[in-house]
């Protein structure tokens, strides 16, 4: 940090000229920011002032702060860049709050810029003060309240590389703004490492070659893939693809490992965990090896935790240490970077001239396959033209007729039961284009996210599935999709309902659906047109083809009121509390599965 | 990486408050921290715990080294092991934390306190009291007719029982600093 600091200081004297706010702008470029989302106020109208002198940068106005991080979130995600957010001090860094959240929780590189008053009010109650760096200091991986002109190069480009390295995530840098308007030096960005931060990225051979012995004697093996494959980027995920090939080894993925592997893999069976498949639950349940890279044994994924997988080997891989045997005690835990673990793997499999239990595996895939055949996913939609839409429906068309457009797609989601039907029946075939709100599951991410995505892949389609619900809670951004003229397409699944709360309420409230009716719904086809959006509606089986078909044909924004069937309840469902092997079907397959304890009805 | 963070879990090194109510041991455990000196590093510190449901027995914090630009955070806590490897391994990940010790784990390992107490009584109490402290070797450095104010460093159950040897004969305060540890021997953080 010594050298930093000096560098600082020699730098200091050929150019005290600059503001504050022109040194940021320089430093932003040396990152190499092009976009940044953001909303203007007082403490940062100097950063703004600079940001209108320069063309490097370009700025997306949201209407709510919220959505700013949310759609960094999905431009980082959907890019592999760190997003940047730049707000105001007090209500728009408290506004910020969620999306940091959201983004620490899925492990998302962010650095957020928040004005704040000038370091000699801090403290006063000022007008439009807030303790920027107390209020987020548990949502944010790190951050800084910039106190002196001198740290400011040096705070902002570490921001991007605390941002960026080990397990991303979050970072607020809180600026004064005297320190905005103010000179201070510009340093470029140093590589002096901060002793104190040093992400282990190389994983240890012994424990790799642990876990791979371990894989070669499996009978039962699988595969639980995370978020954090999709973080260590394309390369682990195609890497890692070409591995599960390899060994012939079945593969399951959780919510945000969606993408890793290719979802229509003849050796995918689908997603885990609470709504996840039948042959995935039960072949996590009852395998013998189980290797998990970049996932973290989420509460949704486990179900109960003394059930999980309760006689297999486990290997899990993580970047964070602190994620291994925090919930489920494993065997070979190996810290790193999930690319350099599958790569190392893949050296050790050929060191080792490993080869699997052919005749172990076959009888394994035969047993998976069985399950395979119940169809959990199976619905029954009445065809005729008259006949109510089902959500399931709704959604395999849109990924059926998406497809056919032959586009590039990326899929945002809200939260509820949309999301999980999306996530059901959407195949995505590669990382980075699957865009949900997993750790944090908050309701209004999805349409900023598809803002983001647009803003970062403009030739792409970009679809924001949501739910009635969901999409009022930042439905403001249509405000933004107008102005920047993006054509995202908001797929709305209209229940009427809160549908998963109401799923809940169903199964554990004796079907008391207390407040979960959305009544006085406004017209999201005249809401559309009034933010210059085109509005769709099916309303019948005989016209939901034709809409979705010329919705996404639609050379601009859309919004797709889709009314669907109300009732109708989201399966496979692992009841909370309850193991893998008691899971609870849906109608079409005989009901069978667990009671839902009381313990079981607390982690809901 | 920073070192001392082998995965394995200890066994408990000793169990003051029994079993919790799962069936599993609870250790107490002294953990230091060597962090950078940057405002809002102790409240990273205390938040984790407070928002982790973490236990803090005691805490304390200085500059350790010249210049000010490191400081060592010394917490008792107590929790299953399992625990208090997550305590270890949640300090460990954060960005201005530079080391990370368990030192109930690491070996054998020194831990000091020091407290003031405030003893107000007359007559045969006073001697009393005195008669204690000479017997604990705590120092007296405050006397007035009808008050003393003792200073003792030791081990913190060391300081339990003199307390509680004082509460009859007219304890009227007590101040304690928490523990500074060190392991024992050549080893550092
Ligand atoms: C910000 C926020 N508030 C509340 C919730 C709790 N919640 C989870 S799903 C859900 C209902 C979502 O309804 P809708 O968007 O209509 O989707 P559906 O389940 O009907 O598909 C609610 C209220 C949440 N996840 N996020």
């Amino acid at each position: 940090m010594n050298a930093t600091t000096q560098t600082i200081a020699t730098q200091s004297d050929a150019s005290t000229t600059l503001t504050g706010a022109e040194v940021l702008m320089k430093v932003l470029v040396d990152q190499g920011v092009e976009v940044v989302f953001g909303y203007p106020g007082g403490a940062v109208l100097p950063i703004y002032d600079a940001l209108f002198q320069q063309d490097r940068i370009r700025h997306i106005l949201v209407r709510h702060e919220q959505a700013a991080v949310h759609a960094a979130e999905a431009y980082a995600r959907s890019t592999g860049r760190v997003g940047v957010v730049l707000v105001t001090s007090g209500p728009g860094a408290t506004n910020a709050v969620t999306g940091l959240l959201d983004a620490l929780m899925d492990s998302v590189p962010v650095v957020c810029l928040t004005g704040q008053v000038p370091v000699a009010l801090i403290g006063n109650d000022a007008f439009q003060e807030a303790d920027t760096t107390g209020i987020t200091r548990p949502a944010t991986k790190y951050n800084y309240l910039v106190k002196r002109p001198e740290e400011l190069s040096r705070v902002v480009n570490e921001a991007f590389e605390i941002a960026r390295s080990g397990r991303p995530g979050p970072v607020v840098v809180d600026l004064p703004k005297n320190i905005t308007v103010g000179p201070a030096p510009y340093a470029p960005p140093s590589r002096t490492p901060r002793a104190s931060y040093q992400p282990r990225i190389e994983p240890d051979r012994k424990a790799v070659a642990r876990a791979v012995a371990a894989m070669k004697s499996a009978k039962r093996p699988l595969f639980y893939v995370g978020g954090g494959v999709i973080n260590a980027g394309k390369d682990a995920c195609a890497d890692l693809t070409r591995f599960i090939h390899t060994t012939g080894f079945p593969c399951t993925a959780t919510l945000m490992g969606l993408g890793a592997f290719p979802g229509s893999d003849k050796q995918f069976l689908g997603m885990l965990g609470m709504h996840g498949t039948y042959e995935a639950n039960l072949a996590t349940h009852d395998c013998d090896v189980l290797i998990a890279l970049g996932s973290r044994f989420d509460d949704r994924v486990t179900g109960r935790v003394d059930a999980f997988s309760p006689n297999s080997f486990k290997i899990h891989a993580d970047i964070d240490p602190s994620q291994i045997n925090k919930i489920i005690r494993v065997d070979v835990p190996i810290v790193g970077d999930a690319g350099r673990i599958i790569a190392m793997m893949i050296e050790e499999w050929d060191a080792q001239t490993a080869k699997t239990d052919a005749k172990a595996l076959e009888t394994w895939w035969s047993r998976i396959k069985a399950w395979k055949a119940l169809d959990c996913l199976r619905f029954t939609q009445d065809q005729s033209a008259d006949a109510v839409i089902k959500p399931q429906q709704a959604i395999k068309r849109l990924y059926e007729l998406a497809v056919e457009t032959g586009r590039e797609t990326f899929v945002s989601t809200e939260v509820g039961q949309h999301q999980m039907w999306a996530a059901q029946f959407f195949k995505f075939e590669s990382p980075n284009h699957w865009l949900t709100s997993g750790g944090l599951g908050t309701m209004g991410y999805g349409l900023p996210a598809a803002v983001g995505a647009q803003v970062a892949h403009p030739d792409a389609l970009v679809i924001d599935v949501s739910g009635e619900a969901s999409a009022l809670m930042n439905i403001q951004e249509l405000g933004t999709i107008a102005q920047y003229r993006l054509p995202v397409k908001i797929f709305l699944i209209n229940n009427h309902y809160m549908g998963m709360v109401r799923q809940w309420q169903e199964l554990l409230h004796g079907s008391r659906y207390s407040e979960s009716y959305s009544d006085a719904l406004p017209d999201f086809v005249k809401l559309a047109e009034s933010f210059h959006a085109k509005g769709f509606r099916a309303t019948k089986m005989s016209e939901l083809d034709d809409t979705i078909r010329a919705a996404l044909a639609y050379d601009g924004a859309a919004v797709i009121d889709i009314c669907v069937a109300e009732g109708e309840n989201c399966f496979p469902m692992i009841p909370s509390g309850a193991a893998h092997n008691e899971m609870i079907l849906g109608p079409e397959q005989e009901q069978q599965g667990a009671e839902i304890t009381d313990e079981g009805k607390m982690l809901v | 990486m920073k070192h001392f963070s082998d995965l394995s879990i200890p066994t408990a090194a000793f169990s003051p408050d029994g079993l919790s109510a799962g069936g599993d041991i609870i250790t107490r455990a002294v953990i230091s921290v060597l962090v950078d000196n940057e405002s809002g590093v102790l409240a990273r510190v205390v938040g984790l715990f407070s928002g982790r449901g973490y236990n803090i027995e005691s805490l304390t914090v200085a500059p350790v080294e010249g210049g000010g630009t490191r400081s060592r955070i010394n917490i008792v806590t107590s929790g299953t092991p399992e625990i208090i490897e997550q305590i270890r391994a949640q300090l460990d990940r954060q960005v201005p934390v530079c080391r990370v010790a368990n030192l109930t784990t690491l070996g054998p390992h020194i831990a000091r306190e020091m407290v003031l107490v405030k003893v107000v009584s007359t007559g045969e109490a006073r001697t009393e009291a005195l008669r204690i402290a000479e017997a604990f070797r705590a120092r007296a450095v405050d006397t007035t007719a009808s008050s003393f104010v003792f200073e003792l460093t030791g081990a913190s159950d060391k300081l339990d029982s003199f307390i509680e040897l004082m509460r009859p004969i007219g304890l009227a305060e007590v101040s304690r600093t928490g523990v500074a540890a060190l392991t024992r021997g050549c080893r550092t953080l």
